[in-house]
């Protein structure tokens, strides 16, 4: 008797195949929140290729697609850092150690548009903006009010902080060696990236070439006397809240990293010495396996070409380190209170992605800064991720499924095809003086504002299952208007407190500096020392550096 | 043929979240209307400036740092006070229902918050603009 033979793989997808095409199917789009194409089933086939070793690896070995430590969440968790800050720096010294108390492992910096546009409090410009979307930071005082009861050497501190960056960490570095702490055990980040200021969050000061002058001083700078600080966290978090789609933020994101790679190199520093404390800050956004493989290509990316373009030999240099916020755009004002699922979609998708710290939004941030209970819960997202789901049991759990990996492979793909025109337009700088991120991110911004108008993709409370009259029924933090007047008053006495002659003359050594090449990070420590106010620092770099403005387009 | 209307879309302040401003800006001019984008970081002098120098029925406003209840009115005093009283103010960003309240009181004609539909905007202005049209 012949023995009936079993169905092979063709013959049992083709019948799979004809039972799908068989059966209707719902009217929905069937694509990534990016608009990117996802085909209803991933097989064998999509992984054609795949091999083992050299696409994937052991966490901790290269490409490090698996993740950058071998033992991953079984050695500790991310660090769950809750970006914050708001009026004066007493009020957000109290809510560091609200977190604190709270089980928060470490701390990120918000500070109010005039710090971050280098304005002092008293500035006109600053007027009404002081210590309303961040903490209003002046001086060395400041920061020594912000930091108060917090041991510099044991809690590592993250900073927002991009065109001034150089004047807060001496701010910081300051602050550290009056409490005793050495530059060399302080460790921490500030965020330091320029280039994704021009493409998106458009939070500059000086033009491009002035600008990274100031951060290779800082990459060197730091090299030598504060090793253990994460010289910039390259961001994609932006660009992608400006509007880009998933592939965007990841090709934009490391091009601008390797732009400084580049520049550092161009400065004379061997990569090996600088490449190891740059770091990077990822979106978590809400399509859940498109965000996993953005982590992990990024990961595979960078890995490959910091060894095979740049010549690291450090391993250290090759690891994409990242830090990760869930999304602020996807947050909506309807029905609050679903935002608290949102965020902890976001960041089970950064947790699956091997990110190595993490902030969760809070419901209600919409509508104002986040409440304390507000910030409770996204704190407690975290926890309940890291202790309940049991997600941190293995590392890169999805690893080997279909999908991720053709997804992985896909966005690297495209990542590549970006580098591909930002090289042929002469590189990210002159790119952005075209314009080119800039369109492309508005114009992606666009297409999903319509894409959910004409309901083409569903915003829950938003576009489809609305609320008729609803009222806001959450607690709302209110910033003091006193705490302007308060905080101009202080930087006023600050000024008036302190040895002005010696002030004038560190001023005047700054902007003598400025004109020469030498690091000018010693000579901004020696202002912050003396108390000299970040804007009387930026504005004697202005008087060399000038300012930049950006032609206004939509 | 009827003057298109003309609206100015600002973002005063320091923040530099332009997402929303450019959308706006992108959908009114979709929908027929001369837009001009002042670009960012600008004081209340420059968008009132602006907003007579281009004879603009409506300016648009947007704001995420939480200065809205200095600019906002800031501008609107200045336009009174440069005689150009009837251009008509709206404005959109991170503003709590409480303020919202608080500036449509103060003659801002309406304030667009997250998650708002662009074609609400669109027939928002061209209603309040029919007369000029």
């Amino acid at each position: 008797m012949k023995k009936k033979k079993a169905p092979g793989l063709e013959e049992t997808r083709a019948r799979w195949e004809r039972a799908f095409t068989g059966e209707p199917v719902q009217e929905i789009d069937f694509t990534t929140v990016s608009a990117e194409p996802v085909k209803p089933l991933y097989a064998e086939e999509d992984v054609a290729g795949l091999d083992y070793l050299e696409d994937l690896g052991f966490p901790g070995e290269y490409p490090f697609t698996r993740g950058v430590y071998p033992t991953m969440y079984r050695g500790r968790f991310w660090t769950m850092r809750q970006f914050s800050g708001f009026g004066t720096p007493r009020d957000t010294n109290r809510r560091y150690h609200y977190l604190l108390e709270h089980g928060q492992t470490g701390l990120s910096v918000a500070f109010d548009m005039p710090t971050i546009m280098g304005y002092d409090s008293d500035h006109p410009r600053a007027e009404g903006e002081v210590g309303r979307c961040g903490v209003a930071i002046d001086s060395l005082r400041d920061i020594e009010i912000l930091f108060d009861g917090i041991d510099p050497s044991k809690i590592t501190t993250s900073m927002t902080i991009n065109a001034p960056a150089s004047i807060l960490l001496a701010f910081y570095l300051c602050a550290g060696e009056k409490k005793g702490a050495r530059f060399d055990e302080m460790g921490g980040t500030i965020q330091n990236d320029i280039l994704k200021e021009y493409i998106a969050q458009k939070s500059w000061i000086f033009s491009p070439e002035p600008s990274m002058r100031l951060i290779t001083d800082i990459l060197a700078f730091c090299a030598d006397h504060v090793p253990k600080w994460n010289t910039i966290s390259i961001s994609g978090y932006h660009i992608r809240e400006a509007g880009s789609t998933a592939v965007q933020e990841l090709a934009f994101t490391l091009a601008d990293g390797f732009a400084y790679v580049e520049a550092g190199i161009a400065a004379g520093l061997d990569v090996d010495v600088f490449a190891p404390r740059l770091s990077f800050f990822f979106n978590a956004h809400l399509d859940f396996f498109e965000e996993i493989a953005k982590y992990r290509a990024a990961r595979r990316i960078w890995a490959k070409r910091m060894r095979g373009k740049y010549g690291a030999k450090d391993p250290r240099s090759w690891l994409c380190r990242f830090h990760t916020q869930t999304a602020g755009c996807t947050l909506t004002a309807q029905q609050p209170e679903n935002n608290i699922v949102r965020t902890a979609f976001q960041a089970l998708s950064a947790v699956l992605g091997g990110t190595q710290s993490l902030h969760t939004n809070s419901m209600d941030e919409t509508l104002a800064l986040p409440s304390e209970k507000a910030v409770r819960i996204a704190l407690r997202t975290q926890q309940l991720i890291a202790h309940e789901t049991g997600v941190i049991n293995t590392i890169d759990p999805l690893a080997g499924s279909y999908f991720i990996e053709a997804k992985t492979r896909e966005m690297e793909d495209l990542a590549e095809e970006y580098f591909r025109k930002v090289d042929e337009l002469g590189g990210v700088v002159k790119a952005i003086e075209a314009g080119f991120f800039q369109r492309e991110i508005g114009r992606s911004a666009y297409e999903y504002q319509k894409a959910v108008e004409r309901e083409k993709k569903i915003v829950v409370g938003v576009n489809r299952f609305q609320v008729e009259g609803e009222k806001i029924e959450i607690p709302i933090l209110r910033i003091d208007p006193e705490v302007e007047i308060e905080q101009r008053n202080a930087v006023r006495k600050v000024r008036a407190d302190r040895d002005n002659d010696k002030v004038a003359r560190e001023l005047a050594r700054l902007e003598k500096a400025a004109r020469g090449v030498d690091n000018l990070m010693p000579v901004i420590i020696d202002c912050a020392r003396c108390y000299a106010t970040e804007g009387e620092i930026i504005a004697a770099l202005k008087e060399v550096f000038g300012e930049y403005q950006e032609p206004p387009v939509f | 043929m009827a003057r298109k209307i003309r609206v100015l879309i600002a973002k005063p302040g320091l923040d530099g979240h332009d997402r929303g401003a450019k959308v706006v800006a992108n959908a009114l001019r979709d929908a027929g209307m001369e837009v001009i984008y002042t670009g960012l970081h600008q004081t209340p002098e420059m968008i009132a400036e602006s907003a007579i120098q281009e004879d603009v029925d409506v300016v648009g406003m947007s704001i995420l740092s939480g200065a809205h209840m200095t600019m906002f009115p800031r501008v609107m005093e200045l336009l009174k006070q440069k005689g150009a009283a009837c251009i008509k103010i709206v404005g959109g960003g991170i503003v709590p229902e409480e303020d919202v309240g608080k500036l449509e009181a103060l003659g801002v004609a309406k304030v667009f918050g997250p998650g708002t539909d662009t074609r609400s905007i669109v027939e928002f202005i061209e209603k309040s603009c029919a007369h000029t049209a």
